[in-house]
């Protein structure tokens, strides 16, 4: 059992936020989904005030070692989100983390209010990998901006508020540190890091939404830097990731600090990989035991 | 409809031929299989450090049989996955998510089911007159790649460079034969540019059809949102929404 902002996780493998959609996986597979489910807590979808509609196709490029995506956070808005979603993720025997994205501290204040009473999220996880509509920085990167809006949500609730910290920033452990001032209860890191793909032939950017964001094996080793720096700077618990495949580069974020560790990209490779890396991990830890 | 087991399998290769320019790849499995299912595919050994270090994903690739333990698929080499999957010989392994999305529903009793296959987006078509009939029209590039056309039963053939059947495309065929049959059901399955003029041709009869679309996934079982294609309800996503979707309603 770990302990995580007062939730008990069952082992310490937890999926990305957009790396997993439980109701699809549903209807692909059926009741094995929930008989085999691979996560220890389930991290929904970024959602939003209003539904989206996400950015115009092509949405993905592989790259080398990874993939780029231009989604663009489609999800139905906060009140479908919680009337239609939340009763069957409430299904799933683990906790569930809400990740919620505003473009302003207002907007994330309205989303936090709607979901603070809701007895099913067990935590809200803060998506600050977006452009703060008055300002146009992106409000996980300044360190300043972090602090005003964990001040603006603090309050609002007393769920765990974990803060998805954007790797695209020039100072990580900066960031994570306003986070805790402000009150957070966790961070989360990496984000994907902002990335580009030409169509070959016309030269042109190949994702519609101009550029995307990369993750994947390929990132892996910046994120350990960046979970090891953080993880260094906060007293508050980090939830690792950035291109886990395995359960010894999950025991690597663990060993830098992390306390839980979350598995994106090779959900897509192997929707059953988080059984895996966890089954993986409890043996490095036996093995070091022995 | 059919659901998959969680989680990817590994599986062996039983069997490979070549088709013209294609190749046919045999798959030990014994689930069942709908027309227009499709697989997420990648071997085991050897995926990744191709050209450009890929292929990292694994690959969509539609049934093209399913029968005596056996799932088939037919496969275009066109980049570095397909590569890797175009060499896959018996005794080696492949990691196996499926059968994933929703196939074609058969017609109703009395219909005539037509078949508008191109290129190598036949495999689904192939399977379904196997399993319910139809009529097959086919068009390929040339005489070399139609010899995929013996995937299909007394099929009407065209060709790009004329080297083969009708010289043109196969909605030429369609289109002539709504004109001489009227009450049909469509079922396609090809290049973007062949089910757009599909699903005018049917807009234009005011006639249904059914079309199997094809798009880059990463995932194939609805997590990552990338392949979505616009629908007159917004966009779906064609692994989990589709890979069939009714003509009207696509946007």
């Amino acid at each position: 059992m770990i302990e995580f902002c007062g939730l008990d996780l069952e082992h310490p493998i937890i999926n990305a936020s957009g790396c997993f959609d439980v109701l699809a996986a549903r209807r692909a597979f059926g009741d094995s989904l929930i008989e085999r489910f691979p996560f220890a807590a389930y991290v929904s979808k970024t959602v939003t005030l209003r539904s989206r509609a996400g950015n115009p196709p092509p949405r993905l490029w592989e790259s080398a070692g990874g993939m780029i995506n231009s989604i663009g956070l489609p999800n139905p808005g906060i009140d479908a989100y919680l009337e239609q979603h939340v009763p069957d993720y409430a299904k799933l025997g683990v906790p569930l983390i809400t990740n919620v994205m505003g473009s302003s501290s207002a907007e994330f204040a309205a989303l936090i209010e709607r979901v603070a009473d809701r007895p099913e999220v067990a935590a809200i996880e803060l998506n600050v990998s977006c452009p703060n509509v008055e300002t146009g920085l992106d409000i996980g990167a300044d360190p300043r901006g972090l602090e005003d809006l964990l001040g603006a949500v603090r309050p609002l609730t007393a769920k765990p508020l974990i803060v998805k910290l954007t790797p695209n920033t020039a100072d990580v452990a900066a960031c994570a540190l306003a986070a805790a001032a402000g009150g957070a209860d966790a961070v989360s890191l990496i984000n994907t890091l902002r990335a580009m793909a030409l169509d070959p032939v016309t030269g042109a950017p190949w994702l519609g939404g101009g550029t995307g964001g990369m993750s994947g094996p390929a990132i892996r080793a910046v994120a350990l830097a960046q979970v090891a720096s953080v993880a260094a700077a906060v007293a508050i618990p980090v939830v690792g990731m950035g291109g886990v495949s395995s359960g010894a580069d999950a025991a690597a974020l663990l060993g830098v600090g992390a306390r839980v560790v979350a598995v994106g990209t090779e959900s897509f490779r192997d929707p059953a990989a988080g059984r895996r890396i966890a089954a993986e991990l409890a043996g490095e830890f036996s093995e070091n035991a022995g | 409809m059919v659901t998959a087991p969680f989680g990817r399998r590994v599986a062996a290769v039983l069997s490979r031929r070549l088709v013209g320019p294609y190749v046919v790849v045999g798959v030990a499995e014994e689930a069942p299989v709908a027309p227009g299912q499709f697989y997420m595919l990648s071997a085991v050994e050897g995926w990744g450090g191709g050209a450009d270090e890929r292929p990292f994903l694994p690959r969509a690739i539609s049934a093209l049989y399913a029968r005596d333990g056996e799932v088939g698929f037919l496969i275009e080499d066109v980049g570095p996955g397909t590569h890797r999957l175009c060499e896959l010989e018996p005794g080696e392994e492949v990691n196996l998510l499926g059968p994933l999305g929703n196939g074609f529903t058969p017609p109703d009793r009395g219909v005539e089911a037509i078949l508008v296959g191109g290129g190598v987006g036949i495999p689904p078509l192939a399977m379904f007159q196997e399993r319910f009939g139809g009529t097959a029209l086919v068009g390929f590039r040339s005489a070399g790649h139609a010899q995929a056309a013996s995937l299909f039963t007394a099929p009407a053939i065209a060709s790009d460079d004329g080297s083969i059947g009708h010289h043109g495309f196969v909605t030429d065929l369609l289109a002539s034969v709504v004109q001489e049959r009227g009450n049909v059901d469509v079922y396609a399955c090809g290049p973007p540019v062949m089910l757009e003029s599909v699903r005018l041709i049917l807009a234009r009869e005011n006639m249904s059809g059914q079309l199997a679309l094809e798009a880059p996934m990463a995932c194939g079982y609805g997590a990552c949102f990338g392949c979505v294609v616009e629908t007159v309800d917004g966009y779906k996503r064609v692994c989990v929404d589709g890979p069939v979707f009714a003509a009207a309603a696509l946007a």
